[in-house]
């Protein structure tokens, strides 16, 4: 039976995709970015024991030999205490859901929502998943997207590609070396896919995080990647969206750095619009 | 109820205190005057006589409408008609252009009675603007003004406008100019049709709801299949009603308290329930015989005489109020869980409940409400003063709120009861703003599951829907601290705020 780890799963969301979704939260990422918001979706539980102590209802139990912590949701109060002392960067609080679950859970949000939102942690890396759930979320009438960071070649995947919508695309930088150092990361694939999902008309929205931090390289940013969408086709269709920094979950060490300023943010927009953007929206 | 004033003395004192009432405006004591007036006389001939037995137990509630109704509790004109052909006795041509058709219409509004003294139904506004809108700069600084008129003059937030379901300038227009006003009259709904509307036109709907908490969602379709066609308007807090007619007259029951006194299921459903229907059916209707019998209203007033209403499109309307705590009450008195909303044996119950209900109140033929084969419509009322603990309608009580989608195929279990009125409200978070499509694919679900009648405002708004009408925080706060207040439901919101917990309604985070 395949399953996958999830860190949540949102029953109405309004910021997963266009209209109203259930958006499914899985964990596990491959990128390491400075100013993710979730951090704790990024690693696979180690079953370390760390956690088990700072929970005040018990609801945490590690048995050695186990590969990750087990949690009893019916215990939880929902402090995120173990969020917060967990050393490497995950949640004892994941649930392996089957695909029959998954279908089960979305099936009874019908007729409210349009649409199922895969997000994360990365989802492609839970591609095996996917594809046979979106399969079925299709087959009762609603929208399947992605929401990726990009490090997929989705080129490759013609069995996802199949049964996947759309995609909503996180850029963190158009240059090499600015990428690896926000992500640990190359973003070679991340370009190839702004060019392949616009090209078959999939790219629903590229989102771009900003902030007035030299080290963000924000102007450059929004320009090289609008620059890159106006050249390929169908890619001014695309939502352009620019998201303000917000230190507000982020890891302590890079809660110092503060908001973009509305004057670069007005100024990112007018970049965006003037390489040709549709739809450009600052959040 | 009124108290009965017996002797001179009474009276005259009463006519003092409201003249001294010093938080009255003007026109506030003036219609307080004229309803004391009015409750000198008995309540009308063929009021049962267990009447005031019930009403002391609470049981029966006449919303304090007055004992001798000298007009219709709610009037729908049919504006279309009066677009079309002028009027005589107002000595008005049909108009010509934008300028004319609004003055007209402020003009008619003026003289349309109600139990508030105020139009209660001010038309389908989009509908009978579009064919003067030219230019619409132009037209939007005339409607604006417009606007700003009625909301300043018919200061009562039961003014009820309609919009949709079709897509015209003028909506769009209203829609605009509604969020930047931030009024709380007139109150509006949008009628919706999947049909008819198209997306972009709702989500304007929506955004402007977000904004200033107007307009609600009507389902049109379930609305033209009640009343066989279009010609129906919503009225005050959310009635429906036909056009060209109106409601006679509304008292209603407090299911709660019929449960309460009740000893068992069996002397619920077969003995408290029916009687008590059978009472307020025998009331309402000597309410009706007195209006139509022994008032010169249909015989004189030009509304009738001109053709924009005919009696035989009025109905009488049986209300209901605190479904929620008669269930819960029930379902204790068979030592089950008392949870309405959560428990689908206790939803269950409601539906049994209103089964009943409407069979008994069908079980009563009027002499009047053709328009309904001579029986009345049944109307989730919203509450009044003194009903703490009881919940509107068939409304899940506030704090006992469900997770969304949950609460809303509740919801959808008791709408279709209530081709007059029923609804309910849902603030969403400011999140929500950002995605009105979202929120239009709620809704869009919401009428899927039987519900008719839906509203939201966003967390942060001063405008929000206290019951079925608006008020502005900002108005009630000022009054509770001793302003007097333009609008006359101000006052009411006052208690509903403080007491009835409008302002802790669960916000809906997505
Ligand atoms: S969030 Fe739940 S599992 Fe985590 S520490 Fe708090 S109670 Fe324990
Ligand atoms: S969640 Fe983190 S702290 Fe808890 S057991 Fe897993 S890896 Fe250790």
């Amino acid at each position: 039976m395949i399953t996958a780890p999830v860190n949540k799963i949102i029953d109405c969301s309004v910021v997963d995709g266009p209209g109203n979704t259930t958006a499914i939260f899985f964990q596990g990422c491959n990128f390491n970015c400075i100013y993710c918001h979730n951090p704790e979706t990024i690693n696979i539980c180690r079953n370390c024991g760390s956690c088990a102590s700072s929970c005040p209802t018990g609801a945490i139990s590690t048995t050695p030999g186990e590969k990750e912590a087990l949690w009893n949701e019916s215990l939880c109060a929902g402090c995120d205490n173990c969020i917060k002392v967990c050393p490497h960067g995950s949640s004892p609080k994941i649930r392996n859901i089957s695909v029959d679950e998954a279908v089960l859970r979305v099936a009874g949000n019908i007729p409210f929502i349009r649409g199922v939102t895969c997000s994360g942690g990365e989802c492609t890396l839970q591609k095996e998943f996917i594809v046979p759930f979106f399969e079925r979320v299709r087959a009762l009438g609603l929208r399947t997207l992605l929401d990726s960071n990009g490090s997929l070649d989705f080129s490759l995947e013609p069995e996802l590609m199949a049964v996947t919508d759309g995609v909503m695309l996180d850029v963190k930088s158009a240059d090499p070396l600015i990428h690896l150092s926000l992500t640990g990361m190359s973003n070679s694939i991340v370009l190839k896919n702004i060019d392949f999902l616009a090209e078959q008309q999939k790219l629903i929205e590229l989102r771009i995080v900003v902030a007035d931090e030299p080290g963000f390289h924000s102007r450059e940013t929004v320009d090289a990647v609008s620059r890159r969408l106006q050249a390929s086709p169908n890619g001014r269709d695309a939502h352009f969206r620019i998201i303000a920094f917000r230190p507000f979950g982020v890891r302590k060490q890079f809660q110092s750095i503060s908001p973009p300023s509305p004057r670069l943010l007005r100024e990112l927009e007018r970049i965006a619009r003037g390489n040709g953007m549709k739809y450009v929206s600052i959040t | 109820m009124l108290k009965l004033l017996d002797t001179m003395e009474q009276a005259r004192s009463e006519v003092k205190r409201v003249i001294q009432d010093k938080t009255l405006t003007h026109s506030q004591t003036v219609s307080a005057l004229a309803k004391t007036a009015e409750n000198l006389l008995p309540y009308p001939e063929g009021t049962p006589k267990e009447f005031s037995e019930m009403f002391d137990k609470g049981i029966i509630c006449d919303l304090a409408e007055g004992h001798a109704p000298y007009a219709p509790r709610y009037i729908l004109p049919d504006y279309e008609k009066f677009m079309r052909q002028g009027s005589k006795f107002l000595r008005l041509e049909p108009p010509s252009d934008l300028y004319e058709a609004l003055n007209s219409l402020l003009i008619f509004y003026r003289h349309v009675p109600s139990v508030t003294h105020f139009p209660v139904f001010m038309g389908r506004i989009d509908r009978l603007l579009e064919p003067f809108i030219q230019h619409s700069d132009e037209a939007r600084a005339l409607i604006r003004g417009f606007l700003i008129h009625c909301d300043r003059t018919f200061t009562s937030s039961y003014c009820h406008m309609n919009l949709g379901p079709e897509d015209t300038k003028a909506g769009r227009i209203i829609l605009d100019l509604e969020a930047e006003l931030q009024h709380c009259v007139p109150n509006m709904t949008f009628r919706y049709d999947p049909t008819a509307t198209p997306d972009d036109l709702a989500e304007l709907a929506v955004k402007s709801a977000l904004a200033c908490a107007n307009p609600a969602f009507a389902f049109d379709p379930m609305y033209v299949s009640d009343f066989g066609g279009e010609d129906y308007g919503i009225a005050s807090c959310y009635n429906g009603l036909p056009i060209g007619g109106g409601a006679f007259s509304l008292s209603r029951i407090r299911l709660n308290r019929i449960a309460e006194q009740s000893d068992s299921m069996d002397d619920f459903f077969r003995n408290r329930l029916p009687r008590a229907a059978d009472a307020l059916c025998r009331f309402i209707e000597a309410k009706i015989r007195f209006i139509v019998e022994e008032t010169p209203f249909f015989r004189s007033n030009f509304l009738a005489a001109e053709g924009f209403i005919d009696i035989s499109r009025f109905a009488g309307l049986f209300g209901i109020v605190g479904l929620c705590e008669c269930v819960n009450h029930l379902m204790k008195l068979q030592g089950k869980p008392a949870a309405f909303g959560s428990s689908e044996d206790a939803n269950q119950l409601g539906v049994a409940v209103m089964e009943c209900l409407q069979q008994e109140v069908g079980r009563f033929t009027s002499a009047y409400s053709a328009v309904w084969d001579n029986h009345f419509i049944l109307h989730a009322q919203v509450g009044a003063e003194n009903d703490e603990g009881v919940s509107p309608g068939a409304r899940i009580a506030i704090g006992s709120e469900m997770p969304l989608y949950d609460h809303l195929r509740q919801a959808g279990l008791f709408h279709r009861f209530f081709p007059s009125g029923v609804g309910d409200i849902f603030p969403f978070d400011t999140t929500a703003s950002r995605n009105h499509a979202a929120i239009l694919d709620v809704f869009k679900g919401a009428f899927k599951v039987g519900m008719r009648y839906i509203s939201t405002y966003a967390a942060d708004s001063d405008l929000v829907r206290v019951t079925g009408y608006l008020a502005k925080r900002s108005d009630v706060a000022a009054y509770a601290g001793g302003s007097p207040a333009l609008n006359d439901t101000v006052a009411g919101s006052v208690e509903s705020f403080d007491k009835r917990g409008i302002l802790s309604r669960k916000v809906r985070s997505i």
